[in-house]
């Protein structure tokens, strides 16, 4: 058994304020995890903004480097990676995906330029050779480079870029792919296209996924493992269904007793919960 | 929290807005090219006093123009072509097109607005209090004391301190200020709230408090709210009665429960089935396709392209929107779509 992503006691303290009123917040404290190599599996990181789920990201992909603790992918310190061929054989196997398709597309420049970009950086490869990966890479997410080709973000509806998106984090071929809210600003009707698509990825191409989110209904739909993150800590780890089926910790419970049931009677019951809850406090 | 008991039994049935074959359309003319993007087509609708309507539709259907027509707030190249939108304001008809000095009353007075972005309606730079000032003053008609002694009591009776009014929009959290343009926005206690997209941009906790918050107020003030979002659960704990809108259409209209239950449009039916439950890992499909581009929509019935039940009929014909069990459909194979 190898490792492919492995966290250890990571911890990330930024500091904030000016030259007088200096304090720290420590955004993550002490987060452990560990990806297997031979088992491709969708990992959630589940927390409300501010519970640390970005900075950790960011972290995986070598944006920050953590302030104790270490990072290693299949063996590697990430925060060792000095030398430019490093950080470029590093991002081929380690891609992003952010959260909002309408900022991550450069609106005067056509997609397909964008995913030429990708495939001449990291596969080093002509014109042609170029196209037939961004033709492949479309194809797993179930569009064509004849569909894209010559074509701006703002034509396109916020599921189809971010299905782009995905599509561009396929070219270098990943091992492992971080999803920072990926639905979030997508349409709840096109929602489901991106969550499929990355059980497709898991199951086809044998990708590990790190799905960052805050909404718990497609957490449980698509996740293996879930962690969840509360100002900081890891307050539940585990088995998804295990984790969201029957939750310890009371902050675990309150985000799930937030999810909104898709059905009138239970949603107004759960919403008028609430409301003698607040009224209470 | 608030005391339902103050608010005053009102006649239900009393229509407050009726929307009738509206017809709003962007018409841009550049370079001698002209483009006509139907974003408003044939919409007619009622609201009721003292109920929450849902807007239901996905991006670039066409709901955020609706909306900004109901509320006569649109600008060239957006154009109405056709049609008319009427208030009933204490017992008054008010034609948001025909009358546009009395509509400047009305506004924020009988009429407000809930939006998006909390932190675009709150000026980053100047304390909250200045937002009420400008907002509110000049429609509530009382003098200074008076004017803030009301917006001190509503933010207690909407569970913010008074203390929020002297900060600026950056200390509070993102909650707090989608709390605050709620103040904002029924601190003249109007008939009719418009509230688009409110609890979109929001975490799941704070989602709940903001939607409780929301039907509070609505249950203590007896308005009317159109409430707009894609987020089907969200209609499910809140709306009344829900609206789903397809390419500038109204595809189908119903009581939430008779909605959710039995949703006759074959895209109603698919947006219910392709929410996620907790507890349930079944596959949920997809729907295919895209949506249309509305300066060149499908011809006839505009779900065709992407509808699994499309004959021939759906192709050449438009369905009219017509009553159906306790609502009205448009479609020529209403109820034929089961809900998986």
């Amino acid at each position: 058994m190898s490792t492919l992503l492995e966290l250890a006691n990571v911890t990330k303290t930024f500091s904030v304020g000016g030259l007088f009123d200096r304090s720290k917040v420590e955004a993550v404290k002490g987060a452990g995890f560990t990806l297997d190599d031979a088992r491709p599996e969708i990992f959630t990181i589940v927390g409300e903004s501010g519970s640390g789920k970005t900075t950790i990201a960011r972290m995986i992909l070598g944006n920050e480097s953590p302030t104790s603790g270490t990072i290693r992918f299949m063996g590697e310190d990430v925060a060792g990676l000095r030398s430019r061929r490093q950080r470029l054989a590093f991002m081929a196997r380690v891609q992003p995906i952010f959260q909002n398709p309408f900022e991550a597309f450069n609106p005067l420049t056509t997609l397909d330029y964008y995913l030429y970009a990708t495939a001449r950086r990291f596969l080093q490869v002509d014109k042609a050779e170029a196209d037939e990966a961004m033709d492949r890479a479309l194809g797993h997410v179930g569009l064509s480079l004849a569909e894209v080709k010559g074509r701006y973000s703002h034509e396109l509806s916020g599921g189809q870029l971010q299905r782009i998106a995905v599509a561009r984090a396929l070219i270098p071929g990943p091992k492992l792919i971080v999803a920072d809210e990926p639905v979030s600003m997508v349409d709840a009707s096109l929602r489901m296209s991106i969550v499929n698509l990355f059980r497709t990825l898991r199951d086809e191409l044998g990708v590990s996924i790190i799905y960052i989110t805050h909404d718990l209904a497609t957490a449980y739909y698509i996740s293996d493992r879930v962690i969840i993150m509360h100002r900081g800590d890891i307050v539940e780890a585990g088995d998804a269904k295990a984790v969201l089926d029957h939750p310890n910790h009371a902050y675990s419970l309150a985000l799930k007793n937030a999810v909104l049931p898709p059905d009138p009677v239970a949603a107004r019951k759960a919403l008028e919960m609430r409301r003698s809850v607040s009224s209470a406090a | 929290m608030l005391h339902l008991a103050e608010s005053q039994p009102r006649t239900d049935t009393e229509t407050v807005l009726s929307v009738e074959n509206l017809k709003a359309y962007y018409q841009m003319n550049y370079f001698g090219v002209s483009r006509e993007v139907r974003a408003v087509d044939d919409v007619t609708l009622a609201i009721r006093r003292n109920e929450i309507y849902g807007i239901a539709g996905e991006s670039s259907s066409g709901k955020s123009t609706l909306i900004k027509t109901i509320a006569g707030a649109i600008q060239p190249p957006l154009r109405v072509v056709s049609g008319s939108v009427t208030f009933n304001f204490a017992g008054k008809p008010l034609d948001v097109y025909g009358a546009p000095e009395a509509m400047k009353d009305a506004r924020w007075r009988h009429l407000s607005y809930i939006m998006q972005g909390s932190m675009n309606v709150l000026n980053p730079v100047r304390r909250v209090k200045h937002a009420f000032h400008d907002f509110a003053f000049a429609h509530m008609g009382l003098a200074n004391t008076a004017f803030w002694g009301r917006v001190r009591e509503h933010l207690k009776r909407l569970g913010l301190d008074p203390r929020v009014l002297d900060s600026y929009p950056h200390q509070l959290s993102g909650g707090m200020r989608q709390r605050l343009t709620i103040a904002l926005a029924t601190v003249c206690e109007p008939e009719f709230i418009i509230a688009d997209e409110p609890t979109t941009a929001l975490d799941v906790l704070v989602q709940q408090d903001v939607l409780a918050l929301i039907k509070d107020v609505q249950q203590r003030m007896g308005s009317s709210i159109i409430f707009v979002t894609h987020d089907m659960t969200v209609h499910a704990a809140i709306a009344d009665r829900i609206g789903i809108v397809y390419a500038g259409r109204l595809v189908e209209e119903g009581p939430t429960e008779d909605v959710f239950a039995k949703p006759q449009h074959p895209y109603t039916v698919h947006l219910i089935s392709s929410l996620p439950r907790l507890g349930d890992v079944t596959r949920r499909k997809a729907l295919p396709g895209k949506p249309p581009n509305l300066s060149d929509p499908p011809a006839a019935c505009r779900f065709h392209p992407r509808c699994p039940l499309a004959v021939d009929r759906c192709r050449t014909e438009n369905p009219p929107l017509v009553p159906r069990a306790s609502g009205r459909v448009a479609c020529w194979r209403a109820g034929e779509a089961e809900v998986s």
